[in-house]
């Protein structure tokens, strides 16, 4: 995972610059006291994290920086950042879901049950993936609303639902031990790979839609008269996007296997895809804004007419349906589900993977691209170290301390924020 | 300021059990005219603003809003006839930015649920300027990072904007230092002179003194008197607090029944 690209893409998914005040290296610095005041530390602090563990896995392993292993992390990281997706919206909330990683294996087993041939329905999966994720939807459902209209802590309810989902998984494949998954459809998730052409075709794909939603957004503003802050930075990011998406597909068309050229991984674009949808949900919707506000301030948004409940409901089932996903892709990267899946770190990566990349636990503050860099933090580490040999151990001790730091990190900047705020 | 008033409650008897709040209570605000409402501790003032806001229902008595009896069963009714109240607790959400805040709940968007992002920032720009709300550097700032005058002057503006006929302040200055509560009195002050009407409730005199045109004055859930700022004195107000005696015979509203006549 090379540098340019996690900043790149780290920055692609933010509102444009908003503020007006005047431009230039003292609009920027002035906006990044504005945002530490505000508690905001940004995606910065990650990203040169991420370089640092790139550079030093690099200079530690001489297989880690190359093209073959810059697709595997990508496959790798695709999992856990679906996942990280949705616990972003339900921290936003100022709540937490615990059953996520069960869930996902509920997801997983929905699919491999469906395409089971034989005994099993035989359904394709382009059936199998789409009631696989509308079931953990429900789950979701029923768990928000548990959750919103009852009142049970989500912590509880989730927990409860994390003991419950394993509970079926281990029921239901207690006897055959594993569902091998066949379909060809579902194991694309975690082993499809575009041809060069395809990829290319993507890329530009991607930086074009981008330039388009922050060009419109420009032209909006400027049509309203109103003031934009370095019109320039809009520019900058679009070519940055540019540069990662390319530069990417330029690295995983490079990667070969025995010969065989690689390319772009499916995994890769389902990552971006989803990146872009939930950010343009978060940023761009009344139903994002409306979250924001519920996580900042249940009882102001409540009295402005907010329904609280309905966004609690629809932001656990966001959080289950991206679940569900992130099973599926988990399971198509070893092609089966077994009863110890959704076990593991599952669940904790996930929820490192968003408090990492810079999403707040108390609620409000947050965005779906930290899950995405926190993602790829926790990927590249566990790749790093498994490629340099180190022992399996090293793996939690090094995630846990950096999940402590981003954290207290976080902390520090809050009180600061307190302190400014009156 | 001889037109009939804009909001008028007429004999508003309000009780919790056994526990009597409010006892055939007169009010009533002008267009253009900040009505101050006070009393001690228990005087019936929340009571009464609720009754307006509809957060309560009265028990008995008339509210009449532009001289048309009105029943106001909830918030929404009160919005819907241009009544805004501000609590003590603003009910602002610091991590969003003073645009998100001022439309919260109520956000400019397309049929896709899209926002209007320029639409909002354009109508919150006009009315942070109208209100002459300039200490603010920018709207897109998070309202957590402003001072609590700031704050003051955003929910207050966010009151104002959706077309509000009467705004009501409970105790806007009471967390605030000399300068903003400076601040926030200029901006009571220019409300009124928009043409809306005002009703600020306070602990401090010196505040009321500063903006109100006249002042209502409850003890015990009844009228002691209404007071023209112009022909009245802070003792005097303050023996109507702790002391005064209820004034009130009949129906008539009985402004200015200590001197002010």
């Amino acid at each position: 995972m090379s540098a340019t690209d996690v900043q790149v893409v780290g920055q692609d998914a933010g509102p444009p610059p908003e503020e007006a005040v005047p431009g230039g290296v003292g609009g920027l610095l002035r906006r990044g006291v504005d945002n530490l005041k505000s508690g905001n530390l940004g995606v910065l602090p990650i990203v040169l994290a991420l370089v640092f563990i790139v550079v030093f896995f690099s200079y530690r392993a001489t297989n880690f920086f190359t093209a073959e292993n810059f697709g595997n992390i990508i496959i790798q990281m695709a999992g856990t950042t679906m996942l990280a997706y949705g616990v972003v919206f339900v921290l936003l909330l100022g709540e937490i879901d615990l059953s996520v990683s069960y869930v996902a294996g509920i997801g997983a087993l929905t699919v491999a049950e469906l395409q089971r041939p034989g005994s099993g329905p035989a359904l394709s999966g382009l059936i199998a993936i789409p009631v696989a994720i509308a079931i953990c939807a429900l789950i979701g459902f029923a768990q928000g609303t548990i959750v919103a209209k009852i009142g049970v802590p989500s912590f509880v309810v989730t927990l409860a639902g994390f003991l419950i989902w394993q509970g079926v998984i281990v029921y239901r494949l207690a006897v055959p031990g594993s569902i091998i998954i066949q379909d060809r459809w579902i194991n694309y998730t975690g082993s499809y790979y575009f041809s060069r052409i395809a990829g290319w075709g993507i890329a530009a794909g991607i930086t074009a839609v981008y330039a388009l939603i922050s060009l419109s957004s420009l032209v909006g503003k400027l049509r309203a008269g109103l003031a934009v802050q370095d019109p320039w930075l809009v520019g900058v990011k679009i070519v940055a996007v540019a540069l990662a998406s390319f530069g990417t597909v330029a690295i995983c068309n490079h990667a070969s296997v025995q010969g065989t050229p690689l390319g772009l991984p499916l995994a890769a674009v389902i990552i971006v895809f989803f990146l872009l949808v939930l950010t343009y949900l978060a940023k761009r919707t009344t139903f994002g804004r409306h979250v924001y506000a519920v996580g900042g301030n249940a009882e102001a948004a409540r009295r402005a007419g907010i329904s609280v409940a309905r966004i609690r409901i629809v932001v656990f089932m966001i959080s289950s349906a991206m679940a569900a996903i992130g099973g599926i892709i988990l399971a198509a990267n070893v092609n089966s589900v077994d009863t110890n899946f959704g076990g593991g770190t599952l669940l904790l990566d996930a929820i490192s993977a968003a408090v990492i990349g810079g999403t707040s636990l108390f609620g409000g503050r947050g965005e779906v691209r930290n899950a995405f860099i926190g993602g790829a933090v926790i990927a590249t580490v566990a790749n790093g170290l498994n490629t340099a040999n180190y022992n399996p151990g090293t793996i939690y001790m090094v995630t846990g301390t950096i999940l402590l730091l981003a954290v207290t990190l976080d902390t520090i900047v809050r009180r600061l924020q307190v302190r400014a705020g009156r | 300021m001889t037109d009939t008033p804009l909001l008028e409650l007429q004999n508003i008897s309000k009780s919790f059990g056994s526990v009597q709040a409010l006892t055939d209570v007169d009010f009533e605000v002008r267009r253009g005219e900040v009505m101050a409402l006070v009393g001690d501790n228990g005087a019936g003032k929340s009571t009464l603003i609720k009754c307006i806001a509809g957060t309560h229902l009265p028990d008995s008595g008339h509210i009449l809003f532009e001289g048309e009896e009105v029943h106001i069963h909830g918030p929404k009714d009160a919005a819907r006839l241009g009544i805004e109240v501000v609590y003590q607790d603003l009910a602002l959400c610091d991590n969003l930015d003073v645009v998100q805040n001022m439309y919260l709940g109520r956000e400019e968007h397309d049929r896709f649920h899209r926002l209007k992002e320029p639409v909002m920032e354009t109508r919150t720009a006009a009315t942070m300027k109208s209100l002459a709300v300039t200490t603010i550097r920018s709207i897109r700032q998070p309202v957590a990072t402003l001072s609590g005058g700031q704050r003051q002057s955003v929910a207050v503006a966010r009151a104002v904007m959706w077309n509000s006929k009467l705004v009501i302040l409970d105790e806007p200055t009471a967390a605030l230092g000399v300068a903003q509560t400076e601040q926030v009195l200029d901006l009571v002050r220019r409300l009124a002179q928009q043409g809306l009407a005002v009703v600020i409730i306070s602990h401090n005199l010196h505040d009321v003194f500063e903006t109100a045109h006249r002042i209502t004055v409850l003890r015990l859930g009844r009228n002691v008197g209404v007071y023209e700022r112009a022909k009245t004195t802070q003792q005097e107000v303050v023996e109507a607090i702790t002391a005064g005696k209820p004034t009130k015979v009949s129906g008539i509203p009985s402004t200015g029944a200590a001197a002010a006549t």
